[in-house]
């Protein structure tokens, strides 16, 4: 068995403040364009997220992706969603995907297929979230198949992460939720994009009240915004995402949208910093991939190791 | 009970394309009372497929009869009488009843007039919601009688996914379940019950390996 290898589970141990970034793979059969990234990107982010089939629409799979970050040299973060295979197959897939070198896993229900490409498809959510959390880690620790058969060799070893949205309701459970993924083995946590920086700021309160920045790395979620529009269609249409009206005003009074809404993004993080029990940042620039390095050096967080 | 509603009128003619005496039967049961398949309802099938014929120039004959239930063979059996000359039966049942006609008549087409929509519950006169997922394996008694199984969208039950927000799913216009289960939860002052991680479910219970059966030795009749 080669020894679990994770860059970022060394990185969050040692303590660091770690940048993870985000990567969507291409609604074809290249990964060209994911290798390229990945290798403009390593040198500013510890690891990269590949979406599973994002709001529900088909793309290259996010194991195959991570093949190609591999290949540009970056470390990999896969996420895995319970929306589109039941337990043998995320099983399956969590055997290949560590053979082909993959070592960190973000469990996910995933978003519904009715807001997808194809929303005649029929769901599965064979196991929902925790579950898998919990699955992966049997796996890991247990040497154990979900039905309790053993492993006998080379169980895959995953650097376990979850996600936690401290913007959707109801709020007080949401801190649960997140200690429910704790409990069930999540070693990081990537939040939501964040705007509402006062409602975060009381979801972390409550994490450090049950002790969960303890137990587990905690990376906060940003997004740089490209224009007043596409704030405004979050604001009104992405369940479980607040986006203030204050945000939406100051990119709108902005000469360069864009850049305004980098450099929001950039304070953001500065901010994020300060907080306790924050371990690192998440950034997901969706389709803009390319600005992440210039909001990692204006947050002052280069160069890193 | 069973919700239904009716099929596309276009889907029911072609069903019936080229008969010229129809059997429409009615079912007392669950369709009468969501208003779908009962007396009434059959009354108004019949009379419209007598006049929607006419005006094509293919004139068909209808005989009509309500069963008091068409998923029990004993009511089931009262349709032999009613047969003669009958080219087809067009069933206002759910699914169920279409079935226990197809199999005690084996000679004679059967079609559905209805699309069977799930066991639900009145909201209000003339409003019903899927309120059972028909697991196989109850799991009211862990979440404060309310079922996450079909009334989340994702079936979760570990509690409500990132897309819950005022109290509505993300999938509109549907209420969270996992929001209802949470303030039900804290009013009975069992919020602490739902941080413990629920179990994957036992899906060998629900509908994966064909037909389910429930044998009660104890009230079988002897022959």
């Amino acid at each position: 068995m080669t020894e679990p290898s994770s860059k970022l589970q060394s990185l969050l141990d040692s303590g660091q403040f770690v940048v993870t970034c985000e990567i969507g793979p291409p609604k074809n059969a290249s990964g060209t364009g994911i290798t390229q990234h990945a290798a403009q990107l390593k040198a500013y982010a510890a690891a990269m997220n590949l979406t599973d089939n994002q709001t529900a629409i088909v793309r290259l799979s996010s194991i195959a992706a991570g093949v190609h970050v591999l290949a540009g040299g970056g470390e990999p973060i896969i996420q895995m969603t319970c929306r589109d295979r039941n337990r043998i197959a995320l099983q399956s897939d969590l055997l290949g995907a560590y053979s082909l070198g993959l070592r960190n896993l973000l469990c996910l229900s995933g978003d519904h297929q009715a807001f997808g490409n194809h929303p005649a498809a029929k769901n599965v959510f064979d196991l929902d979230s925790i579950q898998l959390i919990k699955t992966v880690k049997d796996m890991r620790d247990s040497k154990v198949f979900h039905c309790g058969e053993k492993i006998k060799q080379d169980e895959p070893q995953f650097y376990i992460g979850a996600v936690a949205n401290p913007f959707a309701d109801p709020f007080e459970y949401r801190v649960h939720r997140l200690e429910k993924k704790i409990r069930a083995g999540a070693q990081f946590i990537q939040t939501q994009c964040i705007f509402d920086m006062q409602r975060f700021e009381t979801f972390m309160d409550l994490a450090r009240k049950r002790g969960l920045p303890e137990r587990t790395h905690i990376l906060a979620g940003v997004m740089p915004i490209k224009s007043a529009k596409v704030a405004k269609y979050m604001q009104k249409n992405v369940s479980g995402m607040l986006v203030p009206q204050a945000v939406i005003e100051r990119l709108e009074q902005a000469e360069d949208q864009a850049q305004e809404g980098v450099k929001i993004c950039i304070e953001q993080i500065r901010h994020l910093k300060t907080i306790p029990g924050i371990h690192g940042v998440h950034i997901m620039a969706v389709a803009w991939e390319e600005i992440v390095p210039s909001i990692v050096t204006g947050a002052g967080l280069m160069p890193r190791l | 009970m069973i919700v239904a509603a009716a099929k596309p009128w276009e889907e029911i003619m072609a069903s019936l394309h080229g008969m010229h005496k129809v059997l429409v039967v009615g079912c007392g049961g669950c369709v009468a009372v969501c208003l779908a398949g009962g007396e009434k309802e059959a009354g108004i099938m019949a009379s419209t497929l007598r006049m929607q014929r006419k005006l094509q120039g293919e004139p068909v004959e209808t005989e009509e009869i309500t069963l008091t239930r068409q998923c029990d063979p004993e009511y089931v059996r009262e349709l032999g009488k009613k047969l003669e000359g009958v080219d087809g039966i067009l069933s206002l049942a759910c699914g169920v009843g279409v079935q226990v006609i197809a199999e005690h008549y084996p000679n004679i087409w059967v079609a559905p007039a209805l699309n069977t929509k799930f066991a639900g519950a009145t909201l209000e006169h003339g409003s019903w919601e899927e309120r059972c997922g028909l697991c196989g394996d109850c799991v009211l008694g862990q979440t404060g009688g309310i079922c996450p199984i079909i009334r989340c969208a994702k079936s979760l039950l570990n509690g409500p996914c990132g897309g819950s927000q005022d109290g509505k799913c993300e999938v509109k216009p549907n209420e969270c379940a996992w929001n209802l289960i949470y303030e039900r939860m804290g009013r009975l002052g069992r919020l602490n019950q739902l941080l413990e991680v629920a179990e994957a479910k036992d899906w060998s219970q629900g509908r994966d390996g064909g037909p389910r059966r429930v044998v009660r030795e104890d009230v079988k009749l002897d022959d």
